[in-house]
């Protein structure tokens, strides 16, 4: 079983490697790139800890191999935002206690960042619709839905500013 | 949880993937959104030989009306049909039963091709295909066939494509005019497979019915539609009562099993709880 070798885009950054077909794209994130920001529940589709954006839309990383996404562009949380300077969302998140534990936030700011982009004024239940196949096992879901609110709301306020 | 090793293979021809599958007997699979697929390798419950990714094949990402039928490709996500306002208009069972699939990242992968060839026996979409007639128009490398959806779905996992071939596209003839339609499901959290789900179309001839069909998914080792109880149906008045005595003998003739979601007795009560609420919104919808 030979290595493919794939180019891809990260995080805005150029990136190439030789990776076997069975690797999945969670796993040469977190190990092959150093990227470990991307997290790692289930391996089976079902708690989504694992999304990451592949040209825009929201993807289980644990479902997809590393070799499906030659040529893609890829965003992890890594690429939302950094410490000195965080993403209105992940702000938002901070603001509201959106996270206890930390291990499904990943996976909760991408796919509220793949929602925002396309209805940048959600109603709660559009919310709720696009986090519902996302596991929070400390249950934390109502201030993940007031975080992502707050966060459309800082968006629409700086697109507003910005127009 | 990592799959076993495996060659891959992405074609940037329909005629490269069917000659890659020919002659492999069962040991090649076609990897479309992977959102079954995948699971079941990291399980290690597939190990195939060779993967032949289909995502850079030109022209099978469609779903159009032609000759009468809205006919679906093989890399049509789910995310665009539950979103189009033609599967609304063309067969609005299927947008109905489509608030009820999966997930947005798993929609935004998962094909309704891949669905029904994956047959999983709690999954709605073999549901709909059988309870509309849809038509399965297989491929091989020497030529092209068409099985419909009562004839498709043969038990758990298990279709009538054979190995070499590929599910290139769904057929599904237009809703006809006047035609009222519902669906209903439970789960146990919004988005996965269903305990029991329930298609329903109607239609009405001056108050009576001309016409009905009636799907489950969850009652037994594939989708099933109990054509004898529908018939039924024809040219009665459909009053609450009469659905409910249709509902009832649904439930009557299916064979469910029982597992860690319930037991048969309770898959057996859902089945006439939930076609019956199919067929009164059906009803309610007819024109």
């Amino acid at each position: 079983m030979d290595e493919v070798e794939i180019r891809l885009t990260v995080n805005k950054k150029e990136r190439r490697a030789r990776v076997m077909p069975r690797l999945l794209l969670s796993d040469f994130l977190r190990h092959h790139l150093g990227l470990p920001g991307t997290h790692v529940g289930c391996e089976h589709g079902v708690c989504g800890a694992c999304n990451v954006l592949v040209d825009g839309v929201a993807w289980r990383s644990c479902l997809t191999f590393a070799v499906q996404v030659d040529g893609c562009e890829i965003t992890t949380v890594e690429g939302l935002g950094s410490i000195k300077k965080l993403h209105p969302l992940q702000e938002a998140f901070w603001e509201e206690h959106g996270l206890q534990c930390g291990f499904c936030t990943p996976g909760m700011l991408m796919v509220a960042c793949e929602l925002l982009a396309k209805n940048p004024n959600p109603t709660e239940d559009d919310v709720r619709e696009a986090i519902s196949g996302q596991l929070c096992r400390c249950t934390g879901y109502q201030n993940i839905v007031k975080s992502i609110m707050s966060a459309a709301q800082k968006l629409r306020a700086a697109s507003e500013k910005a127009a | 949880m990592k799959p076993a090793a495996f060659a891959y293979e992405r074609p940037e021809s329909l005629d490269a993937v069917l000659k890659l599958l020919s002659g492999r007997r069962g040991r090649a699979k076609i990897i479309a959104g992977g959102q079954s697929l995948v699971p079941m390798m990291n399980f290690r419950v597939l190990q195939p030989e060779l993967l032949v990714d289909i995502n850079r094949v030109p022209d099978l990402d469609y779903h159009r009306v032609e000759a009468g039928e809205l006919r679906i490709g093989a890399l049509c996500r789910h995310t665009t049909l539950r979103d189009s306002a033609l599967v609304r208009q063309a067969c609005p069972l299927m947008h109905e039963a489509y608030q009820w699939v999966a997930h947005g990242p798993v929609r935004n992968r998962g094909t309704l091709c891949g669905n029904l060839c994956h047959a999983d026996p709690a999954s709605e979409m073999p549901a709909v295909a059988l309870a509309v007639d849809a038509t399965m128009l297989l491929r091989n490398s020497t030529g092209e066939r068409t099985v419909p959806a009562d004839q498709f779905f043969r038990g758990v996992y298990e279709t009538a494509a054979r190995e070499d071939e590929m599910l290139v596209e769904v057929r599904v003839p237009l809703a006809p005019k006047g035609q009222g339609w519902g669906f209903h499901e439970l789960s146990v959290r919004k988005g996965d497979f269903a305990i029991v789900a329930a298609a329903a179309t109607l239609r009405l001839d001056g108050g009576k019915v001309s016409e009905a069909a009636i799907a489950l998914a969850g009652c037994g080792s594939h989708a099933l539609r109990p054509s004898q109880v529908e018939q039924t149906l024809i040219g009665r008045t459909p009053d609450d009562s009469v659905l409910a005595e249709v509902a009832a003998a649904c439930a009557a003739a299916i064979n469910p099993a029982s597992d860690i979601h319930g037991t048969a007795e309770y898959r057996r009560d859902l089945a006439r709880a939930l076609v019956a609420r199919a067929l009164r919104d059906a009803r309610g919808r007819c024109g």
